[in-house]
């Protein structure tokens, strides 16, 4: 198949959402891009540096969003256009350096933000909605509802970057994302990119000075002033249109990949002659005329969008600007509890949002069928969520539990976002306790640890991922030191950002194209910092549960550093084969009259072992095994045997 | 191969992470673009992606690009590399109408390990599943990929067995093609041969 850098104009692939993206920015002849890895955002970036040497395109893994962002705009202001895609996560990340972009302008490159927001948080902590940052920073907004426009509407969001000298926000959700859809390939620029800082520009200086106010409060009126200029072009856009009979019942107002539950919702009612679908494409700032021109077409609007009442809330702010005289319309959607106020939306949702607001019955299907189907399903055995057959991490979570009940204080871990998240559910035995933003584990851990003068005397253990050490934790390990806050910062370093795909970060010594590049060294940084380190393996349970133990009756003030390193099995399953072969001795094994009753398979949990049901005792599933041998040492029986390989 | 049947054919390609259904829409996917069809691709996945269950949702229209997912009761084809998860994705997205082709080969989830839940017995499993489907397909497709060197062509041996079911508008060349542009050598001889299984199996 020809690459995502095919020059084949007319031809169409198969692509994923953030694949799109990639070649919309190829398309505008992009020359810079930066990110930080976040779901459902990260094939973006990993698209574009695939095709970095190629495309004369500098691609970057960043090592966290705001130093993407601020790369990017760097490059923009020095004329080459650039793009930043990040999940929802980032954008608050990026946020503060983003609003002063609106103060000084981009520069002549161009500057568009892509951001993957998760509804249902599927692969996240929280589903915020990241569109409302356009309403409090000034910027335009840009929703695609399929592949084809995220192409499309990424390479037009260059254009409007420069032309507004602004940065252009464009905004996904994951099953937009993570979808493949049909694109037809558009023309790659042939002309060559030169960067150059302007001599005699000043970012900060307004261009007009005839104002009372400082130069920023000048700025910000300049940034509305462009912004002004947006609805204009937004009437305009192909990207914004509506389908279905002229004066329709019902009014469908949608945008993103809701355009399409709502397209197949109103079919699947036989609504086709009845209810008109209006989807927007440019949601912020609202293309006022447009939308006044499509709310005259009917008495009833339902809207249909991801997340929160975005568009909602603008268009009823436009309709109640509206004479007197004009007609009365009822508004439907997540206000009036017709359409969810959190978590995805799909077709079956929006077609019981529109069948309650025509008055209709709708069933999905037959009851009776229905009925005893889902009564049938009830033998289907759940999958819970585990971290992988050998993973470090299990084995770090299991030093982490002996360590604190050995300790004897109720002490308990705080972490954040990673495959360690994982340590909030059984895989990694509830030892997490609190998850909140990248390095919120150790930031939260800066107030746990300087209580004792309330009486406090918990151990607090604050853990982060490699990749995530080096996004957020460095300020907050400097403030443990330097304010001799009491805790173990744990450092789960598998040498890759295992969760979001194994991209490498700025320890591992590869760079976002697969070159080499100079590993930053975690162990010395932590100690120039001023902290204690010590490394251990998790592999070697006993070392790293004393370790752990020994720290945490060390009450002396100021962060103490562990460094659980052992690279992320499936990282190194690729290069090298099983160091162990395992096998169970079923004389040895006690099965259901061990201790804590199959404490290997139901305590300890990997998915390498199983459940030999004939003979009642424990056995290894050879097909999933990696042979970490760990399991050996947890077995009170020693009925788990490792043999070198 | 057979015309587009439906307007659009909704299909469910299922299994538990690690097994390569991913893929298998993906090849299935660009083999209908190359086609000229429309198709939306669509992976679902929890948290777990491996270990958990995960299945693809394949769309495909002669006239416009569909939503990503397949709503209720609206799965014309439901393939998968793991019987439970064939239940499963029938009680979420099956009809009365839908054909269910299944890998025989289970994949047993911790918890069962555990002794937290269990596994249904496999004749009451594949009862229920013909019980609410309109047709139901059993493949030995892990034996036989065994038997071909590993475990890993299960996922190319049950798209053959899509393909020689004719229930999509794809014959077995178009797969050739699509493989031929992702693997080389022995590796695509092998998946070529897997393919073949896969039809083999699904006519007997």
């Amino acid at each position: 198949m020809p690459g995502i850098n095919a020059d084949a104009p007319g031809s169409v692939q198969l692509l994923m959402g953030n694949e799109a993206f990639a070649r919309g920015a190829l398309e505008a002849g992009v020359g810079f891009a930066a990110s930080y890895p976040g779901t459902p955002a990260s094939e973006i970036l990993s698209t574009l540096a695939s095709v970095a040497k190629k495309m004369n395109l500098h691609a970057e893994w960043s090592t966290n969003e705001i130093v993407a962002m601020e790369a990017a705009a760097g490059a923009s202001f020095a004329g080459i256009p650039a793009i930043s895609g990040m999940k929802q996560n980032g954008i608050n990340v990026v946020s503060d350096f983003l609003v002063n972009t609106g103060m000084t302008g981009i520069g002549k490159g161009g500057l568009v933000v892509v951001v993957g927001d998760d509804p249902s948080a599927i692969s996240s902590s929280n589903e915020q909605d990241s569109r409302w940052i356009c309403r409090w920073m000034d910027m335009p907004l840009l929703e695609p509802s399929t592949a084809q426009e995220a192409k499309d509407m990424v390479k037009w969001a260059f254009e409007l970057s420069r032309e507004l000298d602004i940065a252009c926000v464009v905004r996904e959700t994951t099953r937009l994302a993570h979808t493949r859809g049909n694109v037809e390939l558009g023309e790659l620029p042939k002309t060559e990119k030169k960067a150059y800082f302007p001599d005699t520009w000043n970012m900060c200086q307004p261009a007009r000075s005839n104002f009372t106010a400082g130069p920023f409060g000048i700025l910000h009126y300049q940034l509305q002033q462009r912004l002004a200029k947006a609805p204009a072009i937004f009437e305009a856009s192909p990207f914004n249109h509506y389908a279905g009979p002229d004066k329709p019942e019902l009014l469908i107002i949608t945008s993103g990949i809701c355009r399409l539950f709502s397209t197949e919702a109103v079919e699947r009612l036989g609504l086709q002659d009845r209810v008109g679908i209006f989807k927007l494409g440019t949601s912020w700032p609202l293309p006022e005329k447009l939308v006044e021109k499509q709310l005259s077409r009917a008495q009833k609007v339902l809207f249909v969008e991801e997340i929160n009442p975005f568009i909602e809330g603008s268009v009823m702010e436009l309709a109640a600007s509206f004479p007197a005289t004009k007609p009365h319309i009822d508004f439907y959607g997540k206000r009036t509890g017709h359409i969810t106020l959190f978590g995805e939306q799909n077709t079956d949702l929006v077609t019981g949002a529109l069948a309650k607001v025509m008055g209709i019955t709708y069933q999905a299907r037959d009851a009776q069928y229905d009925k005893e189907l889902k009564e049938a399903a009830k033998m289907v055995p759940p999958r819970s969520i585990n971290f992988c057959a050998g993973c470090p991490e299990r084995a770090a979570y299991w030093a982490i539990k002996d360590a604190l009940t050995l300790d004897g204080r109720n002490g308990f871990a705080t972490g954040d976002i990673g495959c360690y998240s994982m340590g909030f559910a059984a895989g990694g035995y509830f030892q997490e306790r609190t998850m909140h933003c990248m390095g919120a584990g150790i930031g939260v851990a800066n107030g746990l640890g300087n209580l004792k003068q309330f009486g406090f005397t918990q151990p607090v253990i604050a853990m982060a991922g490699d990749s995530t050490f080096f996004h957020a934790c460095i300020p907050a390990l400097i403030n443990g030191v330097y304010n001799q806050a009491n805790f173990i910062f744990l450092i789960f370093d598998n040498s890759a950002t295992a969760m979001t795909g194994f991209q490498p970060h700025p320890g591992v010594g590869k760079d976002a194209t697969g070159e080499q590049a100079p590993a930053v060294d975690m162990e010395a940084l932590c100690r120039s910092l001023g902290a204690k380190v010590e490394v251990c393996d998790p592999f070697d349970l006993k070392n790293s549960t004393a370790t752990l133990v020994r720290l945490l009756a060390d009450e002396k003030p100021g962060a103490k550093v562990v460094i659980m390193r052992r690279v992320c099995e499936l990282v190194r399953g690729r290069r090298e084969k099983a160091p162990y072969k395992m096998h169970v001795d079923p004389d040895r094994c006690v099965g259901d009259d061990c201790g804590c009753k199959r404490l290997c398979i139901r305590l300890f949990g990997c998915p390498g072992l199983m459940w030999d049901k004939e003979a009642g005792k424990a056995k290894i599933d050879e097909a999933i095994c990696t042979g970490c041998g760990v399991c050996t040492d947890i077995c009170p029986q020693g009925a788990i045997i490792k043999e070198a390989v | 191969m057979k015309a587009l049947t439906k307007e659009p054919l909704n299909v469910i390609i299922g299994g538990v992470g690690g097994q390569g259904n991913v893929l298998m829409a993906f090849l299935v996917g660009g083999a209908l673009v190359n086609k000229g069809f429309f198709a939306g691709v669509c992976d679902t996945y929890g948290t777990s992606q491996r270990g958990g269950p995960v299945a693809s949702h394949v769309r495909i229209s002669k006239k416009t690009q569909y939503g990503p997912l397949i709503s209720s009761g609206r799965a014309d084809v439901i393939l998968v590399i793991e019987p439970a998860e064939a239940l499963r994705l029938l009680n979420q997205f099956g009809s009365q109408d839908t054909v269910v082709i299944t890998n025989s080969r289970p994949v047993y989830p911790s918890d069962v390990s555990s002794g937290k839940a269990t596994y249904p017995e496999m004749d009451e499993l594949l009862q229920a599943i013909e019980k609410f489907s309109a047709k139901l397909t059993v493949i030995d497709g892990t034996d036989a990929a065994l038997k071909m060197g590993g475990s890993i062509y299960t996922n190319i041996i049950m798209i053959g067995a899509l393909i020689g079911a004719d229930l999509l508008p794809l014959d077995r060349e178009s797969i050739v093609q699509i493989l031929a542009d992702r693997f080389h050598g022995a590796v695509l001889d092998n998946n070529t041969k897997a393919l073949d299984k896969g039809i083999e199996l699904v006519r007997q």
